[in-house]
């Protein structure tokens, strides 16, 4: 078996100000194959995007404190310099964000934004470089392309920003694309768009995803696997519609029931008491303990370890029962 | 935009006229008959009685208002109580050596300020920057006669490497690019340029500090560019409201100079203004004023322009 | 949710005012306590502020006794009576410098503080009214914003002629458009906000919402900003001194002393340099006070 495309073990990620230390990631592992997709699922402050940025070393330099080990299409993140970095991140790895209105330069166009990176990583001429914007900008089918490459961001629409968006990300033809909640800040109806061109050109360009979201609706659209983060943890872990359908760990049951989705019509909507735990201190126990309806003594000495009821799937909960 | 660029410069004309009324009533709000703006003071009844028929100042207020923007236009700023000479004779040499002041001082100022802001910006927090906002503040608060005065005391008493006063060599006024000149010019023109610095030093670094929060930063880091590429980028971002600034900046030494005019006896329009206000030399005030005051409107509307032309997301129409 | 059974309109709902109550001040104070540069800045003002305050009763000489036998004594302890020299009459340079103080801070003061009255009124009304109110304020504003302010000053005092209250005048007036700008813009900002909206839709009258709504939020930034403006006055004020267009001689002020010991800067170059090194020291304290205060009460702009 070959290495995989993305190997993460044992990440911890600490933002250090003089005010205080927010542990961020506590301690995140997986793997993720070519071609495979993971989605990461959690609340805003679960460190979902921390894990996200770390992958290509995007958190801001001077306050970040990392560890563990990342390793991304065989290199080693962590320990590349800037320099190092620079040349990874838009041509192996590359990134959409979630407001492409504040992600993308208001006063560059989207044509030079897409053809600065193609100049960078490939060294092309300015002139194939414009081709090969156009040719992205088609890819990623925003209409009348050839005009809209002289535009600038604020004269487009929400959807076909992103849309640019993701034509920049594409420039270079990255083994991994990593997707910052991509629809958040869309209309629900370009939504659904932007997550079926996404497949599809996952699908033909053959890279491997990794997406973050809160919408489950967006997780079970686009993701082979799903983890479930919380408190800067990996909390469940699992294929897509495994977890869908029978979430093990009460925190991912409460997620499902929070949100509604087909074929729960008549159910009742469920909300999760309380708020997450603050980070400037790492729970000892069960960071969920104190917000979960199921909690019991085990649940506090210490984090409880993975549990595999079945293969492929599984849960830090003292209550799932272990298969392995 | 070519609307916009219309109504922009439409705009400026009431601007330019109400500028024009201020400083016509600067000389109603002047204690005394206004005639005294116009013949000396000890001139014979009769002839004062005959400019009050010429000039028109027997008739109310807003007619004289039109005369006298009637003689402006026309190029006639009345005549110096001084001298008797046209006062635009003595101000077309003072608003040219006060222009190269102030551009030399701008330049000093926009380079330093830009430099010292800039490294301020992406050294947040760190001793240069610290180094950096305290030598803004000290630019922006410190009163430019009395450095004048302490640069004069360092380099023309006690060093003597720069001449201390004048413009020229054996006090003549006439410019020249040349050292002998030149030197004349240094003194005052690093003393003018602390403010500027101040200003553009505080400006640069805030805006660029915020630049360099902004999202599209990490965008453009997640591109794989490197610093000089994505500087290319924040250098296009924050142009528009720097050059602004710049702008304003340029417009306020011109109106500023006065101060160190009067120190470096910078044969300028602040030198001017200095001696009219001393010989109470109403018409040099006026016409001086006036004309500051018109280039600074016509600066600001430069500015603008300028802005509207190199910031894309200004669509105004 | 049995109050919706209520009658639509017998059921007031106060409009909160954002929290501006006491939480906040204590938070201002707080952040100022965390500030050792505003606070050894705020230090050095205050130690003025006495010097100039209790001048009768510090200084050692009459600041107008003029020896013509000492005049320019160097500064040091030569001649223990002179700490700081004489000046170029012979006048105790300490004693001066203190007596000084008092009318260089007042000139300086006095025209910021009538113009945020004056230009604080204006401008929250231009604000707050809108419509033809606002145009005609604003675009009178517009006209003073033409003249570059220190060419405005020297303009309105170099017509009115010297003498301190023609100066004060003149400096007030350059600092109204400047204030009214800025009450103008934050009281649209707030007028615009939900709070405010709501207490109009409760049936507030005009007055009320300015006094219990408007007025609470929009002070806190039309003051820090005024007070940015003292350290210009200050530099401007004592500049009408020093081309004689201010105050007159004898009178002790640090701007007409910088120019009457000019004459001193070939003989007592350090001497010449004491008043203006006063004038700087006190703008650069209100300067930094000033923006202490600014990052303290988190006003942006």
């Amino acid at each position: 078996m070959s290495a995989p495309l993305v190997h993460v073990r044992d990440l911890e990620v600490r933002f250090v100000t003089r005010d205080a230390t927010v542990h961020a990631v506590n301690g995140v592992s997986f793997d993720l194959a070519e071609r495979e997709s993971l989605c990461i699922l959690g609340e805003s402050g679960s460190g979902k995007s921390v894990t996200l940025r770390a992958l290509m070393g995007l958190n801001p330099p001077r306050r970040t404190k990392l560890s563990g080990t990342v390793r991304v299409g065989g290199h080693d993140i962590l320990a590349a310099s800037e320099r190092r970095l620079a040349d990874i991140r838009g041509g192996t790895v590359s990134m959409i964000f979630q407001e492409p209105m504040t992600a993308l330069d208001p006063v560059f166009t989207i044509g030079r934004q897409i053809a600065e990176t193609v100049m960078r990583h490939e060294g092309l001429s300015r002139a194939s470089a414009d081709a090969r914007a156009l040719e992205l900008l088609e890819l990623v089918q925003i209409p009348s392309a050839k005009r809209r490459l002289a535009a600038y961001p604020h004269e487009l629409s929400g959807g076909l920003r992103q849309r640019a968006m993701i034509a920049i990300a594409l420039s270079c033809r990255p083994k991994l694309l990593l997707a910052d909640e991509p629809t958040t800040a869309l209309d629900a109806t370009v939504q659904i768009q932007i997550l079926l061109l996404l497949r599809r050109l996952q699908q033909e360009m053959g890279m491997g995803v990794i997406f973050v979201t809160h919408d489950l609706g967006v997780a079970g659209e686009i993701a082979d696997r799903v983890a479930v983060m919380y408190a800067g943890k990996f909390i469940e872990e699992g294929p897509v519609r495994s977890l869908m359908r029978a979430p093990l760990h009460p925190y991912a049951q409460g997620l499902l029931g929070a949100t509604v989705h087909s074929g729960m019509r008549g159910e009742r909507l469920t909300t999760i008491p309380g708020a997450p735990p603050n980070l400037e201190r790492v729970p000892k126990g069960c960071a969920f303990a104190p917000r979960c309806a199921l909690v019991e003594e085990a649940c506090l000495p210490a984090v409880p370890t993975f549990r595999s009821p079945f293969p492929g799937h599984a849960a830090r909960c003292v209550r799932v029962r272990d298969a392995a | 935009m070519l609307l916009y660029l219309i109504r922009r410069v439409l705009y400026a004309v009431p601007i330019a006229l109400a500028v024009g009324l201020v400083c016509f009533m600067l000389v109603q709000i002047a204690p005394g008959d206004p005639i005294n703006a116009i013949v000396p003071a000890d001139a014979p009844q009769e002839v004062v009685e005959q400019v009050r028929r010429d000039y028109g100042l027997d008739k109310p207020l807003p007619v004289q208002f039109g005369l006298w923007l009637g003689r402006v236009v026309q190029g006639d700023l009345g005549r110096s109580l001084a001298t008797g000479r046209p006062v635009t004779a003595d101000l077309v040499p003072a608003v040219a050596n006060t222009l190269t002041l102030a551009l030399v001082a701008a330049g000093i100022g926009f380079v330093l300020g830009t430099l010292l802001g800039t490294v301020a910006a992406v050294f947040r927090g760190s001793l240069l920057d610290k180094a950096a906002v305290g030598l803004a503040a000290a630019g922006v608060s410190v009163p430019h006669y009395w450095l004048g005065m302490v640069m004069v005391v360092l380099f023309s008493v006690t060093l003597n490497w720069l001449p201390a006063m004048g413009a020229g060599p054996g006090g003549s006024g006439a410019w020249a690019w040349d050292w002998a000149h030149a030197q004349f010019l240094v003194l005052p023109a690093v003393t003018l340029s602390v403010i500027p610095m101040g200003i553009v030093t505080r400006t640069v670094r805030g805006v660029v500090m915020e630049l360099l929060n902004q999202d599209f930063v990490t965008t453009l880091r997640g591109k794989g560019l490197r610093r000089g590429g994505i500087a290319l980028h924040v250098v296009k971002n924050a142009a528009p409201s720097v050059l602004a600034v710049m702008g304003l900046q340029l417009g306020y030494l011109m109106g500023g100079s006065i101060l160190v005019e009067t120190v470096f006896s910078w044969p300028g329009t602040g030198f001017l203004l200095n001696s009219a206000i001393f010989q109470r030399d109403l018409p040099v005030l006026q016409g001086t004023i006036l004309v500051l005051a018109i280039f600074f409107v016509a600066l600001n509307l430069v500015v603008d322009l300028v802005q509207t032309a190199l910031d894309p997301r200004i669509r105004r129409a | 949710m049995s109050t919706t059974t209520a009658t639509p309109g017998t059921l007031v709902v106060p409009a909160p005012a954002p929290a501006k109550g006491r939480g906040y001040w204590q938070g201002v104070a707080r952040r100022l306590s965390r500030d050792p540069v505003t606070l050894f800045f705020g230090g050095v003002l205050l130690l003025m502020a006495l010097a100039i305050l209790f001048a009768p009763w510090i200084a050692p000489h009459d600041p107008y006794q003029t020896g013509m036998i000492r005049r320019l004594r160097p500064i040091g302890f030569q001649d223990w009576r002179y700490p700081l020299g004489t000046d170029e009459l012979g006048r105790d340079m300490l004693t001066r410098l203190l007596y000084g103080g008092r009318l260089s801070w007042f000139l300086g003061i006095t025209p910021v503080l009538i113009a945020f009255a004056i230009g604080g009124t204006l401008g929250v009304v231009a604000g707050f009214a809108g419509g033809w109110v606002n145009m005609l304020i604003m675009r009178t504003t517009d006209v003073f914003y033409a003249f570059p302010s220190v060419l405005l000053a020297v303009a309105i005092s170099g017509a009115l002629g010297p003498g301190i209250s023609n100066a004060m005048l003149s400096l007030t007036l350059v600092f109204i458009p400047q204030i009214i700008r800025v009450a103008e813009s934050t009281t649209t900002s707030v007028r615009n906000l939900d709070y405010v909206e709501s207490a109009r839709a409760s049936g507030a009258g005009a007055f009320t919402i300015v006094r219990a709504h408007v007025l609470p939020n929009v002070l806190g930034p039309i003051f820090v900003y005024a007070t940015s403006l003292i350290s210009v006055s200050m530099i401007l004020a004592s500049g009408l001194s020093f081309l004689g267009l201010g105050t007159k001689p004898p009178e002790p002020e640090w701007g007409l002393m910088l120019n009457t010991l000019r004459t001193a800067i070939y003989s007592q170059p350090l001497i010449a340099m004491l008043p203006g090194l006063c004038i700087f020291l006190t703008s650069m304290c209100f300067n930094m006070v000033s923006d202490g205060l600014r990052s303290a009460m988190d006003v942006r702009g």
